[in-house]
């Protein structure tokens, strides 16, 4: 349980630049992801929150308590932040059981015998590997190292437990299994969780908020929903959501409350410019890269890109009022839902519709776009200028 | 003005200006983190240590041929103790004596050296194809026998070339061939070039067949196969296809054996010597002998330029080519290729050059060891003197045999606390060394600590002993005068064998992840702890080889040490040396076999016990 706060964070490789000017609260009792490619920073962010790396410029602190600075060369020893990090090699000695595994920092911290058995079997226990105390890390599977891990780093009650990449190691069953008991670990823990992925699956479905980096710099942070729904700018857009929105050019004009664009998706009317974008300016929910107020009608006119979502296109066998005209490229059912690459004047847009749909190659169909839901951004700025309805 | 404007994009280069933080808590939190981080004490610590143990020395030999010395005032008038000069260099390259003290030997090396690397280049390229690519039987056997003479002294081949050779120009007793068969041995049959090319040659051969071996077998089946389904014959998937793979390997195991052999000492000094046949590294002992300090810090540092020369040399080959050395398909399976009816007579041939190479010199000397006297091939003529005998005055001046001689006790016990001592120290050291190269790997002071700990690698063993003969007979700073006492002898063994047991050290440094130690940061271990807790468990086993391998060269070493002994801290090997030198060649030889049971005992041991990789060890 506790508050960590990332003010103004700059920290090099050599003369690698990784992370930049980054500002980022994660509230007491979150469950914070840091989500972005590899290479953008985020376990470099986790490195610095657990005190494994310093900080050239920028404050932490956690707790109020300035754990790291920068500019003062000041670094607290990593034991001292009431932090536990779980690697993503799970780091296990080798040469140690399971239970001397967990049992290392409570010997560290020269709890009593008595009760660091009763910490250890307990921690055994919520992980489920309570059987397997004196078996070697080499003598346990994946998803039990996983467990095993977990629970080192949970035994001595840390109040922020940092995660790396936990789940990248294991398959893809075991992956979900061990997503609903980390979920559940951290409402009965109410523990604050750092967690690092590249898997924006495991972001959007485990996380109090996300912190998405690109190239070293926080580019939005938000809840899940806020994130899917409106992601800040078009690298959000396109690494969040699988399978991935289509970006369409369009160009842009407002007419009071409306924007409407131009594309080869036809003449689009997009209502309520106020109320959509309402929530993205302003407010300040952890430094997120967002302007303090809401851009001119000509800002938001010109070139830009319209950005819709696959399940925001429907496709129809027959002509519906409204549709757009169009060809199958490519279907492909996946049993709970079908993916339909529709070609329309030259450009492929990406539909998804539920259940199992059957299309001919080259059918003629058309579809309907759910226009509140289409976001917009500048071409050259590449920024969110339309926001969708909430 | 725009300093901190605008970079060429337009934007801000850095988002805020940075903070100023008062001097003094800076320099406080600072301090804290240098004393709770140990690794940069330790890297600073080693710096130094390396510095002042291998850097300084060898800037005080320079600098000492750039000077007059004292005794120079009786050559030249011009000269003032302590001031620049280049007399000796210049009297050095073309004084009246440059041909006989300089050139003559450069000239002796420079062949040795050479016909060496080329004979072993083949024996040991030859044995590793068939060992590694041929169905050749007994290959685990083969494997570990061709290795045994590497493992064993290089001299004592010499010793037992001067029982069977010796010719009858230096007096004394008559070698085998003359004693039986009655032919005298002409001289270039009995000591110089021909004898310690043949002798080295059967040492060194190891090292190609160790650089080879390991080449080959990394080659994958697939690669060869691939070239016998494209239509081509044994012999031209040879030359094409495995021949370019294992070039890499070639050169660099040409280029390393003549780099040893170069500076060699033990061979060519009782080979030569008694013939006046000079190479640099025996002009070089002869020179600290009689006292001529600069022409022996010079010869030194013409061995050092002709050894940093040859690893620049495959550096610079080798550099971009290696990398596909160990490049090829799977290396799991393995097609052997038939010798048919090649495969006895190949097998003969090896079992005759191993016998030849270890079994007839061990015999040899084992049996000169019962001769009461030299040269005398009769029964009773068999005794146990050399071995058990009490003190006999007409007996080599009263020499008592080996295991009653104290003196030969006190060898005894000196090498095993020298080799001991050296080897636990170095192996230790290394780890150290490979922490802090395996941890600084993207920082200066991991890159610094690998560069130092190289260097020993480019001093000729026996100029590293003229060295620190020099460096510590007197009193140095906070380290008294080391000379005559074990502990010189320990600290000289351990920075010569530092190349070697950090390369150890760091191999089995980087098998630990840096996240199964900074799992025990974050649970609050201090580096105590984490050394005791995790590094050292873990690295258990890189720690038992690389001392086996370092106990092995110890054990064997003669160049290193010989300048450097006195009556008191005498080893084996010095013992050794010095009963050849005054004849006394029964107990020479018994005293090698003792050396020679030793290292078996130790290599056969470690082959049972595990893995202990030789390649690592391509040291002495």
């Amino acid at each position: 349980m506790s508050r960590i706060e990332l003010q103004g964070i700059n920290k090099y490789y050599g003369d690698v630049h990784v992370l930049k000017d980054l500002d980022l609260v994660v509230e007491d009792g979150d469950f914070m992801t840091l989500l972005g490619p590899s290479g953008c920073g985020k376990t470099t962010t986790l490195r610095v929150i657990a005190g494994l790396e310093a900080p050239r410029r920028g404050i932490l602190s956690i707790d109020g308590v300035k754990a790291a600075d920068g500019e003062a060369l000041y670094n607290m020893a990593p034991a001292k932040r009431g932090v536990n990090l779980v690697f993503q090699s799970y780091a296990l000695w080798p040469h140690m059981t399971v239970a001397e595994n967990v049992a290392f920092g409570l010997a560290i911290r020269k709890t009593p015998k008595a009760e660091m058995a009763e910490l250890v079997a307990g921690a055994l226990k919520r992980m489920r590997i309570d059987e397997f105390a004196e078996r070697y890390p080499s003598e346990l599977s994946g998803g039990q190292q996983q467990r095993v891990a977990i629970a080192r780093s949970i035994v001595s009650k840390p109040r922020i437990l940092l995660l790396d990449e936990p789940l990248s190691n294991l398959d893809a069953k075991l992956r979900v299994e061990m997503r609903s008991e980390l979920k559940r670990l951290h409402s009965e823990l109410k523990t604050t969780v750092v967690y690092v992925t590249h898997d924006q699956v495991e972001a959007l479905t485990m996380s109090t908020k996300i912190a998405v980096f690109f190239e070293g710099r926080l580019v939005q942070c938000g809840s899940p929903k806020q994130i899917y729904g409106n992601p800040a700018d078009m690298r959000v857009a396109d690494f969040i959501g699988n399978p991935s929105i289509n970006f369409v050019p369009c160009v842009a004009s407002v007419d009071g409350d409306t924007m409407v664009t131009d594309s080869e998706l036809g003449r689009l009317a997009l209502i309520g410019i106020g109320a959509r974008n309402a929530g993205l300016y302003g407010a300040s929910t952890g430094g997120a890269a967002r302007e303090a107020a809401p851009p001119s009608a000509s800002a938001l006119s010109g070139e830009s890109t319209l950005a819709i979502r696959p399940e925001h296109v429907a496709v129809h066998r027959t002509h519906v009022p409204g549709a757009i005209e169009a060809r199958v490229y490519s279907a492909m059912p996946a049993g709970s839902e079908t993916l339909i690459h529709c070609a329309v004047r030259g450009r492929t847009i990406l539909a998804k519709a539920i259940g199992q749909e059957e299309f001919a190659t080259d059918q003629k169909i058309w579809i309907t776009l759910q226009t509140d839901k289409i976001n917009v951004y500048g071409k050259s700025s590449g920024k969110l200028t339309l926001g969708a309805t909430a | 003005m725009k300093a901190n404007a605008a970079s060429p994009d337009g934007k801000a280069r850095t988002g805020r200006p940075p903070r100023h933080v008062p001097f003094m808590e800076k320099a406080k939190n600072v301090t804290i983190s240098l004393l709770s981080n140990p690794y940069n004490v330790i890297s600073i610590v080693s710096a130094i240590l390396l510095i002042y143990l291998i850097v300084v020395p060898l800037g005080e030999i320079v600098t000492t041929t750039l000077k007059w010395q004292p005794k120079d005032i009786r050559i030249s008038p011009d000269a003032i103790p302590g001031h620049f000069t280049l007399y000796h260099w210049i009297e050095m390259l073309t004084g009246k004596t440059a041909a006989a003290l300089l050139y003559g030997p450069l000239l002796n090396s420079l062949a040795v050296a050479l016909c060496v690397s080329v004979i072993s280049l083949f024996v040991g390229g030859m044995m590793a194809w068939v060992v590694t690519r041929t169905d050749i039987p007994a290959r685990k056997f083969l494997s570990f026998s061709i290795l045994i003479p590497y493992m064993l002294p290089s001299w004592y081949k010499a010793l037992a070339w001067i029982t069977v050779f010796k010719n009858d120009r230096i007096g004394g007793y008559p070698g085998f061939l003359q004693a039986i068969f009655g032919i005298n041995p002409p001289d270039w049959l009995s000591y110089g070039f021909l004898p310690i090319v043949l002798t080295l040659s059967v040492h060194y051969y190891a090292f190609a067949y160790l650089l080879i071996s390991s080449a080959l077998s990394s080659i994958g089946g697939d690669l060869e196969e691939m070239g016998e389904i494209a239509g081509a014959s044994r012999f031209q998937i040879l030359k094409r296809i495995t021949f370019p793979l294992v070039l890499p390997a070639i050169l660099s195991s040409f280029i390393l054996t003549f780099s040893r052999a170069i500076g060699t000492f033990g061979v060519p000094a009782f080979l030569g010597l008694k013939t006046n046949y000079y190479t640099i590294s025996t002009m070089l002992y002869s020179s600290v002998r009689s006292r001529r300090t600069v022409q022996a810090y010079i010869l030194s540092i013409v061995l050092i330029a002709i050894a940093v020369f040859t690893v620049w040399l495959n550096q610079k080959m080798i550099g971009k080519r290696k990398s596909y050395a160990t490049i090829g398909g799977k290396g799991t399976r393995r097609n052997f290729i038939a010798l048919g009816k090649w495969k006895t007579p190949i097998l003969v041939i090896i079992l005759v050059f191993i016998g030849v190479a270890v079994l007839f010199p061990v015999g040899i000397l084992l049996f000169q060891t019962f001769m009461l006297k030299d040269g005398i091939y009769s029964l009773n003529n068999l005794t146990l003197h050399y071995w058990i005998g009490a003190s006999n005055p007409k007996i080599f001046e009263g020499e008592a045999g080996i295991f009653r001689n104290p003196a030969i006790w006190a060898a005894l016990l000196n090498t095993m606390k020298l080799v001991l001592l050296a080897s636990l120290i170095a192996t230790f050291v290394g780890l150290i060394m490979g922490y802090v190269i395996s941890r600084g790997r993207k920082k200066i002071s991991g890159r610094i600590i690998e560069q130092l700990s190289f260097l020993p690698y480019l001093i000729p063993s026996i100029a590293f002993g003229a060295i620190y003969l020099s460096m510590f007979s007197q009193r140095r700073l906070f380290i008294p005068a080391l000379y005559g006492t074990l502990a010189l002898l320990v600290i000289i063994s351990v920075v010569k064998y530092l190349p070697f047991s950090t390369r150890s050290g760091t191999s089995s440094m980087m098998q630990i992840g840096s996240e199964l130690e900074e799992a025990a940061v974050i649970e609050g271990a201090s580096f105590g702890t984490r050394f005791r807790r995790i590094i050292m468990p873990l690295a258990g086993k890189g720690f038992m080889s690389g001392f086996i391998l370092i106990f092995i060269s110890a054990m064997k070493e003669l160049d290193l040490i010989v300048l450097l002994m006195t009556p008191s801290t005498s080893t084996l090997t010095a013992m050794t040396y010095s009963y050849a030198e005054s004849g006394f060649h029964q107990f020479s030889d018994a005293v090698t076999t003792v050396i020679v049971v030793i290292i078996m005992i130790v290599y056969l041991v470690s082959a049972k016990l595990g893995k202990v990789d030789m390649s690592k060890g391509l040291g002495g």
